[in-house]
């Protein structure tokens, strides 16, 4: 590879890891706050799980806020029931969203297209109907409530990611970077490269031999786990779980974070995640029918920018 | 014990007779046009308000005339506006659209109509018990039924005998072929897609006078829908009909012994079906697969 292309590359790597680091700094001046760029980094990474299904697999999954909300009710379950710690929260509910998925997923990985998403759908929201329904453990509609994070123990010393909203900030970055790395790492993997071929030609990878169905269920099952930690880090953002975090219009809204940013990028969602949030959360704030603002992006790029707005960069440097 | 059993099975089937309306439309719009129409909840909603709005003028059953037809109209601006544009297109696409609607379409009738439900008054010929042991049984229960089934066997008749339902059917098989016969194939999805709403609209009606009027309505009654469809078999309509009055009755059962789970169990018979006959009960196999 020659200088000029490795440069092209890691220039805009080198931008993306500076903004994120320096977000403490810059966002506040811009009219953000530390807490509000917490909550993007943890639904981007969200977005970027479901991505790894959507745009490097190709399948269509809408009910993946069924991993994410079972993820953020583990976490909270494991602080107030089992021991106040973190990182266990982190695991817990990594390992609910997970397990749930790789159990479902073995059900539904041989539907394809409209079918899948509509049975992804439909799963999903029984997690919704029994975080509702089984008020004695979830807190039914008012959510789970009554458990915080909790400061980090390295033994020597310890950081106070709790009343430090900096200190969570950057405790959020580097579970995200360990998770990103992990992906772009199995992206490029051969398996990675599977991927990216069932998304290209199914039948073609299924001729050459390819185990199609157990791949796609490895992917979904993967993608779960990363939607089950990026759950458990909501609810350490929010010290609350919230039934509606499942809720099949929660999934409609990572899927458009991720077409919204580029869906076919591997930073995309990233910036759908930015852009989608920060909008949400200035819309709420000047009008009480931002529904029908969120509802009108939605139907603006899927007419106008169905590339996303990486995508739609990228045309036009090219054009 | 005997009439509480009776009385959630008929309250199970009168359910499910208005899931199967909604889930129909569903399925008449998603098996020709591969489109699942997330709005459909919405368009109910637009159904039962229109016809809250137009009862003062035009009575109860004036507006069970009027307000399906309005949105089924409502429908087919829609479609040759937004839907159109993403006939072909990776059905991500028409989610996201028709999910965005959604939102507008709650959001809007909340602007309108205000966020209070609405009652909503039936006439009263309608409104009294028929008999005293069996005291659920409404006139406007039996109603309600006797309109499901009516819709259903002129939609069933339609597509069995009419021209247009031949060719609806015959492009649910392969919209290509029917093309390629000098069909206009915009103008069946256009049709279609209205028949698919004036379902909506009447179910909206119809459930206006059972349940009163609220904005978030149509989200409820979206997911139940879905199940019948999956249940029944995508792409199958007789399906569909099946899947729609079992997953009624099975969740009006379950509410005799089981109230909390009156709802999971739907979901349960789901993931039974998908295990043992992954296509659903009447679904062709490499349909939409």
């Amino acid at each position: 590879m020659s200088t000029a292309g490795s440069a092209r590359k890691l220039a805009p790597l080198a931008i993306i890891w500076t903004a994120l680091l320096l977000a403490p700094y810059w966002m506040p001046p811009l009219g953000g706050y530390a807490a509000l760029g917490t909550r993007i980094l943890v639904l981007a990474l969200a977005a970027m799980s479901v991505n790894f299904l959507l745009g490097f697999t190709g399948i269509l999954s809408f009910g993946h806020a069924a991993y994410f909300g079972l993820g953020a009710y583990g976490a909270g379950l494991a602080l107030k029931f089992l021991a106040p710690s973190t990182p266990l929260a982190l695991l817990c509910g990594m390992l609910l969203g997970g397990v749930a998925g790789a159990l479902l997923g073995s059900l539904i990985v041989r539907r394809r297209g409209v079918y899948f998403a509509m049975v992804t759908i439909a799963f999903g929201q029984v997690f919704y109907y029994i975080a509702f329904q089984w008020s004695s453990l979830t807190g039914g509609d008012d959510g789970l409530r009554g458990f915080t994070r909790q400061p980090l123990d390295f033994g020597l010393f310890s950081i106070d990611i709790l009343s430090n909203a900096d200190a969570f900030y950057y405790f959020v970055l580097v579970c995200f970077a360990v998770v990103v790395a992990l992906m772009g790492f199995i992206l490029r993997s051969p398996f990675g490269r599977t991927m990216i071929a069932l998304r290209e030609n199914e039948r073609r990878a299924r001729f050459l031999g390819i185990a199609v169905e157990r791949h796609i269920w490895i992917a979904f099952t993967l993608s779960c786990f990363f939607m089950g930690l990026a759950g458990a880090l909501y609810a350490l953002v929010n010290n609350f779980a919230d039934p509606r975090g499942l809720h099949y219009s929660q999934s409609g809204d990572f899927v458009m974070m991720a077409v919204m940013g580029g869906m076919r990028n591997f930073w995309g969602p990233l910036l759908g995640a930015a852009v989608f949030v920060a909008l949400q959360d200035y819309l709420s704030s000047i009008t009480i029918n931002w529904m029908s603002f969120v509802g009108l992006l939605f139907v603006l790029m899927v007419l106008f920018f169905p590339r996303g707005l990486l995508g739609f960069i990228q045309r036009k440097s090219e054009a | 014990m005997t009439q509480l059993i009776l009385f959630n099975i008929t309250n199970g089937l009168i359910i499910g007779a208005f899931y199967v309306l909604m889930a129909l439309g569903l399925s008449l719009i998603l098996n020709l046009s591969n489109v699942i129409n997330f709005a459909h909840g919405g368009f109910l909603v637009i159904g039962g308000y229109i016809a809250y709005t137009i009862t003062p003028y035009v009575g109860f059953w004036g507006a069970l005339v009027v307000a399906p037809l309005f949105t089924a109209g409502l429908g087919l601006l829609v479609e040759r506006v937004l839907i159109r544009q993403v006939y072909g297109r990776d059905p991500l696409y028409s989610l996201l659209l028709t999910f965005g609607l959604a939102f507008i379409i709650e959001d809007g009738t909340r602007f309108i109509w205000g966020a209070q439900g609405k009652p909503v008054t039936v006439p009263a010929i309608l409104a009294q018990p028929l008999s005293y042991e069996f005291f659920f049984l409404t006139g406007y229960r039996l109603f309600m039924v006797a309109m499901v089934v009516l819709a259903v066997a002129l939609l069933f008749v339609m597509l069995r005998y009419t021209r247009l339902g031949i060719r609806i059917r015959a492009g649910t098989l392969d919209l290509e072929t029917v093309a390629a016969m000098g069909i206009n194939v915009q103008m069946l999805r256009s049709l279609n897609f209205a028949a698919g709403i004036y379902l909506a609209g009447l179910s909206g009606v119809l459930a206006a006078g059972q349940l009163g009027l609220e904005p978030t309505m149509g989200t409820g009654l979206l997911m139940p829908s879905f199940i019948a469809i999956i249940v029944g078999g995508v792409g199958s309509l007789t399906g569909t009909l099946i899947g729609g009055l079992l997953i009624g009755v099975a969740s009006g059962v379950t509410a005799v012994f089981l109230p909390a789970a009156s709802e999971a169990i739907m979901y349960v018979l789901m993931a039974v079906i998908l295990l043992l006959r992954p296509r659903g009960l009447l679904g062709e196999e490499g349909m939409l697969t």
